[in-house]
């Protein structure tokens, strides 16, 4: 589906990205994780060509970047972002519809029953449909995440590109959401990839994990493979704990505070 | 989605019903005053007097015309210009546009040029001062030099140093030239000649035609200029596009009827109030609705202090003034749930 070769990205003469290769198959749901500043954002960003590469390409489809339409982009990739700011006055109904922009023809005007009904189906698999005649910013943090994810659905993408989704959200919200992101990945088979700060969230959701550390891939591999304490260690610089999550035996991260180590010692 | 074309439909139709019957408001006014029987009588039949025909077609029809232009295209070039920069205190003249047109003709009137084009010289004069900025503003857009920020932040500052410039220039003008060059930067709608009403109508039309392609361009950057970008929005040419579109719709309409105020402000933000913030409706009902509040204002300008006519520009920005403390607080009502 989707492939980096060699891709290195800066912000002026500050590289953030550094010879990143990584390959996603159809139907993988990839977490991407690592310290502030270690580039995850920026890897969504070359993705959906925010921001030039410096160095190498990205292949979507076999495909380079380069060689789509913005709205042929559009209509096979979607990105929900962190919780917009939001200052326009607009329906949730609206803000999902906004989805189908990238298949609109030509000079049409309205949306035709099949936006609608597309839209639809995007805010009941979401659960938003109670919510469309709401205004968007009236909706609590969680509500609005997952009115945005209805609005990316309306794309009809096949590759969902989420970043950070769930930052800010209590757990109730964070389970939600992901659940829905799995079971999308699961049901419809999207391929996802998602850029998560909460290691056990990214342990407990995703196949497949990339660490980056300083812009560059530290880590590829299972959330085991990924997750092992030396590695997070000396990517986080901070010491911590792995263990088992008793139910679904998928690694749980620790951080240990610093007087609890002297405690030990 | 066929009641929301319903009510849009409708809410275009009732505008357009005001702007006719503001109009026909308007030129019923006048020194010479006119019956609203003996106006349809001539315009629909072309049956009346010789004057009655001169005062209707050649003085109060072109200087309405002008207004729904004017009007029309400011308030047009508002809604485009603050979609883009997300900012709601952003209007057409924020870019300088204005005051590089004020320039040029206060330029053209001290070095005494103004006798070389007849009836057209402050036009053009103003349209030359106009196109500078905008050519100095592209020139930074293309190059990438100048973001949206740097953009506005360049705007501001051109048009402290033309009025400044504009200042100095009057003070040390004579005082006929004086009072020509301040009548022209308040602005008024007393061009009565055919050929620029005909060339700022056919430029506001095509304008608006322009800006209906790029409507869920627009809708889409409501929410910037990234999330935009994700929708499929090709962000830098659709600014680039619109940014020219709308220097050029305030160039002229600067150019032809001086810098007459807060109408691409004020309507912009009065019309999402009832018409709501999508760009399919909100592009017309501001045009249209841009042209009613120039042409009421214009007949009120031209009406309350008889036979002395005040400037339109004054009177848009007493009337606009008010109008846009009341949106505000309307809207700071809603926000707050009330």
């Amino acid at each position: 589906m989707l492939e980096l070769r060699h891709v290195s990205c800066r912000y002026y003469d500050r590289f953030v990205l550094k010879d990143i290769n990584v390959r996603i198959e159809d139907g993988d749901l990839v977490g991407v994780i690592g310290p502030n500043g270690s580039g995850k954002t920026t890897l969504i960003r070359a993705v959906t060509r925010a921001i030039k590469l410096a160095e190498g390409e990205v292949l979507l489809k076999g495909k380079p970047l380069g060689m789509f339409g913005f709205k042929e982009l559009a209509q096979q990739v979607a990105v929900v972002g962190r919780l917009y700011d939001l200052d326009v006055q607009m329906k949730v109904e609206d803000l999902v519809l906004l989805g189908r922009i990238p298949h609109k023809r030509g000079l049409q005007l309205m949306e035709r029953r099949s936006d609608m009904d597309i839209a639809r189906r995007a805010m009941e698999l979401t659960g938003t449909l109670s919510l469309k005649d709401r205004f968007v910013d009236s909706l609590s943090s969680g509500e609005r995440q997952l009115a945005f994810i209805a609005r990316s659905l309306a794309q009809e993408p096949e590759l969902l590109l989420l970043d950070e989704p769930t930052s800010h959200l209590d757990i109730t919200h964070q389970a939600r959401v992901l659940d829905l992101v799995r079971k999308l990945n699961r049901d419809k088979g999207l391929t996802v990839l998602v850029v998560l700060h909460d290691l056990n969230l990214a342990s407990q959701y995703c196949d497949r994990l990339f660490l980056l550390g300083d812009g560059a891939l530290r880590k590829d591999g299972t959330p085991d493979e990924v997750l092992a304490y030396q590695t997070i260690e000396e990517v986080y610089h901070t010491p911590v704990v792995v263990m088992k999550n008793p139910v679904s035996s998928r690694p749980c991260v620790f951080l240990v505070p610093e007087d609890a180590i002297a405690g030990v010692k | 989605m066929e009641n929301r074309l319903f009510k849009w439909l409708f809410t275009l139709l009732v505008l357009i019903m005001i702007l006719l019957a503001v109009s026909a408001f308007s030129l019923s006014l006048g020194p010479a005053g006119m019956h609203p029987g003996t106006i349809a009588r001539l315009i629909l039949g072309g049956v009346g007097t010789a004057t009655d025909y001169t005062i209707l077609f050649d003085i109060r029809l072109p200087r309405i015309l002008l207004g729904f232009a004017v009007g029309g295209s400011l308030s047009l070039a508002g809604v485009l210009l603050q979609a883009m920069f997300r900012n709601p205190l952003v209007e057409p003249y924020t870019l300088g546009i204005s005051g590089g047109a004020a320039l040029g003709v206060a330029l053209g009137t001290i070095f005494g040029l103004t006798g070389l084009l007849g009836a057209y010289s402050l036009p053009v004069f103003g349209f030359l001062g106009a196109s500078c900025v905008i050519l100095f503003l592209s020139i930074g857009i293309n190059r990438s030099v100048l973001n949206l920020q740097g953009l506005l932040l360049t705007g501001v500052m051109i048009s402290f140093i033309s009025s400044s410039a504009v200042l100095l220039i009057m003070s040390v003008s004579r005082i006929e030239d004086l009072h020509g060059i301040l009548f022209w930067i308040i602005g008024s709608l007393g061009e009565t000649d055919w050929l620029p009403v005909k060339l700022a109508l056919v430029a506001a039309f095509s304008g608006l035609i322009v800006a209906y392609l790029f409507c869920f361009d627009l809708n889409a950057l409501s929410l910037g200029e990234e999330d935009a970008l994700h929708l499929g929005v090709n962000v830098e040419r659709t600014k680039r596009v619109l940014l020219l579109l709308a220097s050029l719709l305030t160039g002229l309409s600067v150019s032809l009827a001086g810098a007459i105020g807060f109408v691409g402000l004020v309507v912009p933000h009065f019309v999402s109030m009832f018409a709501g913030t999508d760009h399919r409706i909100l592009l017309a009902s501001s045009f249209v609705s841009g042209a009613i509040f120039l042409i009421f204002c214009d007949a009120v300008a031209k009406s309350v202090a008889q036979p002395v006519e005040l400037p339109v520009g004054v009177v848009t920005g007493l009337v606009g003034g008010v109008l846009f403390i009341y949106a505000m607080m309307r809207r700071a009502n809603t926000v707050r749930g009330k």
